[in-house]
């Protein structure tokens, strides 16, 4: 039962990973007891199980993810949303009035309008049906303000680091509030632009450097040398 | 240009344009060159050279024409005015539809259709320059730039002809062979599964030589996967080679 791969080794997809006892994981799939990569990533055996970590693919909703979106349309009783996934996202307007929906007395264009930005988790979604979305909860709805970037999809999980360490040094350190959505959608609100900007670089730099280790300390060193940098100039 | 040479193919087996019976024309891909699209690659196949860029999956436009259980593969071959000698209409002809269609249906066996329902990928395949086996080259490029689009794939599909030129069989015939040749052999491969995802002929050939044909043209698609594979890595392998240099 051989594996025809070192630990972290750079797969194309059809490559052939494992012949025999092994479980296709992420982005794998198996035919006749063999193990074959699905897409461009790196290769992770645990326990049997053989991974591929992709380097890129796109974002497929979950249940219960949070995510960051483009009010695209308004409907008679809802918005079409861009999630950056396959499928166009429905929020409804009965969720956002917290209160019974007349489309005689509400005018959804005034609550919500085409170009608006959204943090909204994913209420339902099956293959049969597209996403549902809700703001019904806390740090949810409109975005008023801040900054917007995007990153893979498959690198957010690198963001928000172990036990998200990452993420609450660059928090830390930078004084802003980053809301991460799962689909690579990141909103950045700070004091001032300075300080938003600051945080867009250190999670820039992740992206870029993704796969190396010890990525958190580096992060930490660059946010101190370039604070230093800007209190000289303030001087 | 227009008289016909007396031989396609000396006594010593050397070819017009100085290659032997079973030698490739050379390969040279690269992945990634338009940032717009969501993946991308170029190909030039001696002087073939072809641009593919692809988006999604997204939903498909109009909204009738996606299907509830699959994803569907939309695929357009498109010759540009100065791809060929004499100016070619930028309106798709008879054989762009045909050779849509057919690449399309090359590359479907590829993709996992069925994990992503009601949604469809677009496949833009723009042929700059025209030398013979575009169809081939474009399938090559086109596999590569859905895996670029981050899309799962079963395998890259790799393609490349053979076929018959002064009652001998050759490997990956070019604009001239192909035209004053006697058959054309264009084979679309899936190299780790060992299946073939198209097959055509175009001319007459006996049993054993569509045979030797088909094995030639196999064994071409291999030799051109090497090049395939690299060029996908070679995008990628910036970011790891990084991680190397630090540890």
């Amino acid at each position: 039962m051989p594996t025809f791969f070192e630990k972290k080794q750079l797969v194309t997809p059809g490559e052939l990973l494992a012949e025999g006892d092994y479980q296709p994981g992420e982005n794998t799939y198996m035919e006749e007891n063999r193990i074959y990569a699905q897409r461009i990533g790196l290769v992770d055996a645990e326990n049997k199980r053989v991974n591929v970590v992709a380097l890129r693919a796109f974002y497929v909703p979950k249940v219960g993810d949070i995510v960051i979106g483009t009010v695209i349309e308004v409907g008679f009783n809802g918005w079409t949303v861009d999630i950056k996934a396959p499928y166009t996202a429905m929020l409804r307007a009965s969720d956002v009035l917290s209160r019974p929906f007349k489309p005689q007395n509400d005018e959804l264009s005034q609550v919500l309008n085409a170009g608006d930005l959204i943090v909204a988790k994913i209420a339902s979604y099956d293959r049969a049906h597209d996403p549902q979305l809700t703001v019904g909860e806390p740090g949810l709805g409109k975005i008023t303000r801040g900054q917007i970037m995007r990153v893979t999809p498959t690198k957010v999980p690198r963001v928000i680091g172990r036990k998200g360490s990452m993420i609450s040094n660059i928090k830390q350190e930078t004084g802003c509030q980053i809301i991460l959505g799962v689909n690579g959608v990141i909103l950045v609100t700070g004091k001032n632009t300075a300080d938003e900007e600051l945080a867009m670089m250190a999670i820039r730099k992740i992206e870029e450097e993704s796969h190396t280790s010890g990525l958190t300390d580096r992060i930490t060193q660059l946010l101190k040398e370039e604070k230093s940098k800007m209190e000289e100039n303030k001087t | 240009m227009n008289d016909k040479p007396e031989k396609l193919i000396d006594k010593k087996g050397v070819r017009l344009d100085g290659r032997k019976a079973d030698e490739l024309r050379p390969v040279k891909v690269q992945v990634g060159v338009l940032p717009n699209a969501d993946g991308s690659a170029y190909i030039e196949h001696g002087k073939n050279k072809i641009l593919v860029g692809v988006f999604g999956p997204r939903e498909v436009h109009p909204k009738h024409l996606s299907m509830s259980d699959r994803m569907v593969i939309k695929c357009r071959y498109h010759m540009a005015p100065f791809s060929v000698q004499e100016r070619k209409s930028p309106a798709p002809s008879r054989r762009e539809v045909e050779l849509s269609k057919v690449i399309r249906e090359s590359l479907e066996p590829s993709v996992f259709v069925d994990l992503y329902p009601r949604t469809g990928i677009d496949v833009f395949i723009e042929v700059l320059q025209a030398d013979g086996g575009t169809r081939c080259a474009a399938i090559t490029a086109a596999s590569l730039a859905i895996a670029d689009a981050g899309i799962p794939l079963r395998d890259l599909v790799v393609a490349c002809a053979a076929g018959k030129i002064d009652d001998t069989v050759v490997l990956d015939l070019y604009d001239a062979e192909d035209k004053l040749g006697m058959a054309d052999v264009p084979v679309a491969y899936m190299p780790n599964l060992n299946a073939v995802t198209l097959l055509q002929m175009d001319g007459v050939l006996a049993p054993e030589e569509f045979e030797t044909a088909l094995n030639m043209a196999v064994e071409g698609c291999k030799k051109i996967y090497l090049v395939q594979k690299e060029a996908l890595r070679t995008k990628y392998m910036t970011t790891v080679v990084k991680e190397e240099a630090e540890e």
